[in-house]
């Protein structure tokens, strides 16, 4: 590791000032991602801004039903916090499927949704990958791909995006609030993190030296029945090969509003459009649900190793439909 | 232009009970200045990525992994490793379920999974739900599904599961 220098900052606008004046700079949240990208050699920054203590630690309820979370809020608070457990489920859900007790103690969640979207050769320093280092190529398209994207990759990155908290957020449509050295914007969610294109180096649209402060939660009724569902290879603590969050409102045996987002499918937190625009207003039955994941998957491209993640999205979106069904 | 020289700081945290004063290049970890500059060894070095638990220590009450925090960034903080955990000759109750329900074999993941416990049983009090807690507004029972979800941030390359399960459910009780 490279040596650099640490500041604690006690003000948003001065650590924003200090990381976008030197390229080199970065925030530092939990560490849990950027620690250990440090330890392995990907990143060097020489400045460190400790964001942690900012005053983004807590969540609030906002006068229109929604709720603003901190960007300092720990994933274990976010998930234990009763506002959320009640009235977004599928977001507490989300957050207690990924990582381990530990680390939900120490991540946050602005650098939840900063994490690199990563694939293991993009953490060898020794194989070559385009997010690495540019126009090196890729070599997870004809080596191991099999927890690579499915959905939306290209021919220069297939990496995934392993986060699960930002699955539900991606869902629920929530909006990210941005603070850089011109000030403050709000991105929403969906447009936070980017498709690789040509351009798999650049995992997010946030320009260097802005800082996420909080997201916020809309009001969201249907957000009361929803749930994560995640598949992995073991039953605790892995990263999920696919994963979705629905929230859904059915009455009468006919769906009035739906939101689908599918995880470990893609380089970003994979909102599915397309199931949702077949699902709204048709009879909320096992066809339809069928119908609206093969909707979705309609533009998949498998790799070599990853096949199975089209019959396992299709089989993770019916039941968990079916399941959310049952209970209305 | 890339720096060459170690920034060193001057930083002090309470570990087990006393202050310790020190100074750490920015780059050392809160496991490596517990083990390399303090001597409080019980935090071990397994994975040093975070993924296997054996450095687990409680930081200001709460567990997590010292090697993917930095030194530098907790000036301050209260350090419980689980050498610190018993009262003068009176072993921790998570201490001593391990040693009455021979929740270890080679030890090394021991301290490590002693402390994980221990947050994790204060979690559980606070009615913090795990991933497998059906009702997440319901309150919390601890059944043994829920301490293996629980723990699974700790690995035991020795396989000890079974009797460490056994050894937290008696200290919960």
């Amino acid at each position: 590791m490279k040596p650099f220098e640490y500041v604690r900052a006690d003000d948003a606008t001065q650590a924003v000032a200090m990381v976008a004046e030197r390229p080199n700079a970065r925030f530092l949240g939990g560490g849990t991602n950027l620690v250990d990208h440090m330890k392995l050699g990907l990143v060097e920054p020489e400045l460190l801004v400790d964001v942690t203590a900012l005053p983004f630690n807590r969540v609030e309820p906002l006068p229109d039903g929604g709720v603003r979370i901190g960007a300092a809020v720990r994933n274990s608070d976010l998930a234990a916090n009763p506002l959320v457990r009640q009235n977004y489920p599928v977001l507490a859900a989300a957050l207690l499927s990924g990582a381990s007790g530990q680390l939900r103690n120490l991540a946050t969640t602005g650098g939840n949704l900063v994490q690199r979207t990563r694939c293991p050769y993009f953490q060898t320093l020794y194989t070559p990958c385009n997010k690495r280092e540019p126009g090196s190529g890729c070599s997870a398209i004809t080596g191991h791909n099999r927890e690579h994207a499915i959905l939306g990759a290209s021919q220069a990155c297939v990496a995934t995006h392993p986060s699960d908290m930002a699955v539900a957020l991606t869902a629920l449509g929530a909006t990210v609030r941005v603070l850089g050295p011109a000030g403050e914007r709000v991105v929403p969610i969906g447009e936070l993190n980017r498709l690789p294109g040509d351009e798999p180096h650049q995992d997010t649209t946030l320009n260097h030296g802005e800082l996420i402060t909080a997201v916020d939660l809309p009001a969201l009724p249907l957000a009361k029945r929803s749930a994560y569902y995640k598949v992995r290879d073991r039953a605790s603590y892995a990263f999920a090969q696919v994963s979705a969050a629905i929230a859904v409102d059915i009455h009468s045996g006919v769906v009035r509003d739906v939101r689908v987002a599918l995880g470990g499918v893609a380089h970003k937190p994979w909102r599915a459009h397309r199931a949702e625009a077949l699902l709204r207003g048709a009879p909320a039955t096992e066809d339809v649900f069928r119908a609206a994941a093969d909707a979705e998957l309609a533009e998949a491209k498998p790799l070599s190793d990853n096949g199975f993640k089209v019959p396992m999205v299709r089989n993770t979106l019916v039941s968990v439909l079916r399941r959310l069904a049952r209970e209305h | 232009m890339t720096r060459t020289n170690p920034v060193l700081a001057d930083i002090a945290i309470h570990v087990d009970g006393d202050k310790r004063q020190l100074s750490v290049d920015t780059r050392t970890t809160l496991l490596d200045a517990l083990r390399d500059q303090l001597g409080v060894t019980s935090p071990k070095k397994g994975c040093d990525h975070g993924q296997c638990g054996a450095c687990t220590v409680l930081l200001d009450g709460r567990r997590v992994v010292s090697c993917l925090a930095l030194a530098v960034a907790n000036d301050g903080a209260e350090i419980v490793t689980a050498q610190g955990l018993a009262d003068g000759d009176d072993l921790h109750p998570v201490q001593q379920a391990f040693l009455d329900r021979d929740g270890l074999q080679c030890g090394y993941c021991t301290p490590g999974q002693v402390c994980s416990a221990v947050g994790m049983l204060r979690e559980v009090q606070e009615g913090w739900p795990s991933h497998v807690t059906g009702d997440l507004a319901a309150p919390v029972e601890l059944t043994d599904e829920e301490i293996r979800e629980r723990m699974s941030g700790n690995l035991c390359r020795c396989g000890a599961y079974a009797n460490i399960v056994a050894a937290i459910r008696e200290a919960a009780e």
